[in-house]
């Protein structure tokens, strides 16, 4: 439980850390928003600032996720799954923005390296 | 209550806003359950359908950062929020310690404060209590509140919390049940395709942030917050997000501001 960081060493810690770190965080705005009797002006300066930040932080998950991923995403080269994002927004843009188009070609072209390579096979 | 709220009011998957055909022709005389059940062929629907997709993908990603099938569907049941949780599975897989994960992850939640105070007057009926409302505002996330924003109209003010429930409840008990069952089933399957369910989530996001930003900052935010990750990887190991994700948000922010004034000058 070193600097408090997720670890399944003690099995409740796992639960506590979710709780704590991704149920606490998000239904106490919900919560605020229900007792607060007052509109919020999602127009002002302050408001424009959190959602920049909020898709800044899930662009950094992204990031993560293809410039340094763990687990099976990491046998996947670097080049691909850069190639994939970029094929799968393309197509995205392409199709009149259709979400399903772009995991499907994103999808693809992982599928087509691995026919190409022969990964996963063995 | 202005409609054109839910036009963009929160930056979130695009592609939710189409309207859904209504057959509510006899709409006095449907019960309670009746309207529950209504709100629950909403499953159906293709936002509801695109998300059930994404959590597919979650469900590969919840493998990949190695917590449990158990960790992954109770994170589904008590979060609900994907960005949300896409950022704590993120701040697990980093190592990031707990107070710095939940300060990202409220900074993501933030705007489910505005999206909940929007939806209060569409969901309060006369008699409604407030302890049901907490428990309903829950299941909001952006593909519940988008599609009872569009639907509120037609359903009558005191089977309203019914038609919700019957739709946002069944939504978040759905998916919990697919990434149980999806997490395990990827057992069954080659490491390279849980691998590639898994990049199904920043091929999502990337791609349904970009569609639903309202400005060129948002837009940015996108690039700046990649773009960012590297740097923040090798100075800050640990709150490589919540660096790259503020930082990155803020230079977005100040250019689109920036490249606003630019435009209003010319």
């Amino acid at each position: 439980m070193a600097h408090w960081a997720y670890s399944n060493v003690v099995p409740w810690w796992p639960y506590v850390f979710i709780l704590l770190g991704g149920w606490l965080p998000t239904d106490a705005w919900r919560y605020l928003g229900v007792l607060s009797a007052s509109r919020i002006d999602e127009t002002s300066e302050a408001a424009a600032l959190a959602r920049t930040v909020a898709t800044s932080l899930v662009a950094a998950v992204i990031a993560q996720l293809v410039f340094y991923p763990s687990g099976a995403l990491a046998d996947i080269p670097t080049l691909v799954r850069l190639a994939s994002l970029g094929a799968g927004f393309a197509a995205y843009q392409l199709s009149r923005r259709r979400i399903l188009v772009a995991i499907f070609v994103a999808e693809l072209v992982i599928g087509a390296w691995a026919l190409a390579t022969g990964a996963g096979t063995g | 209550m202005p409609r054109s709220h839910a036009d963009g009011a929160v930056p979130w998957p695009a592609g939710l806003r189409r309207k859904m055909t209504s057959g509510s022709d006899h709409r006095a005389e449907r019960s309670a359950t009746g309207w529950f059940l209504l709100g629950m062929k909403g499953i159906f629907s293709p936002p509801a359908l695109i998300l059930t997709t994404a959590f597919f993908g979650f469900a590969g990603l919840c493998r990949e950062a190695g917590i449990s099938w158990e960790e992954s569907a109770f994170m589904t049941a008590v979060v609900w929020a994907l960005p949300a949780k896409i950022i704590l599975l993120g701040a697990i897989t980093a190592g990031t310690s707990l107070p710095a994960a939940a300060f990202a992850v409220a900074l993501s939640s933030l705007r489910m404060t505005p999206m909940v105070v929007a939806l209060m007057p569409e969901l309060r009926g006369p008699k409604t209590r407030t302890p049901t409302l907490l428990f309903l505002s829950h299941f909001v996330a952006i593909t519940a509140w988008v599609f009872a924003m569009e639907r509120m109209d037609e359903v009558p003010r005191d089977k309203r919390t019914a038609f919700f429930a019957g739709f946002a409840v069944t939504l978040t008990t759905l998916n919990t049940i697919i990434v149980a069952v999806v997490y395990n089933l990827m057992g069954e399957l080659p490491a390279l395709a849980t691998g590639a369910l898994a990049f199904l989530t920043p091929v999502y996001f990337f791609s349904s942030l970009y569609g639903s930003a309202r400005d060129v900052s948002g837009k940015l935010a996108l690039f700046c917050g990649m773009a960012a990750l590297p740097p923040a990887h090798f100075l800050s190991p640990g709150s490589e997000l919540l660096v790259a994700g503020i930082g990155g948000g803020i230079v977005a922010y100040g250019a689109g501001r920036i490249l606003k004034a630019r435009r209003g000058a010319a």
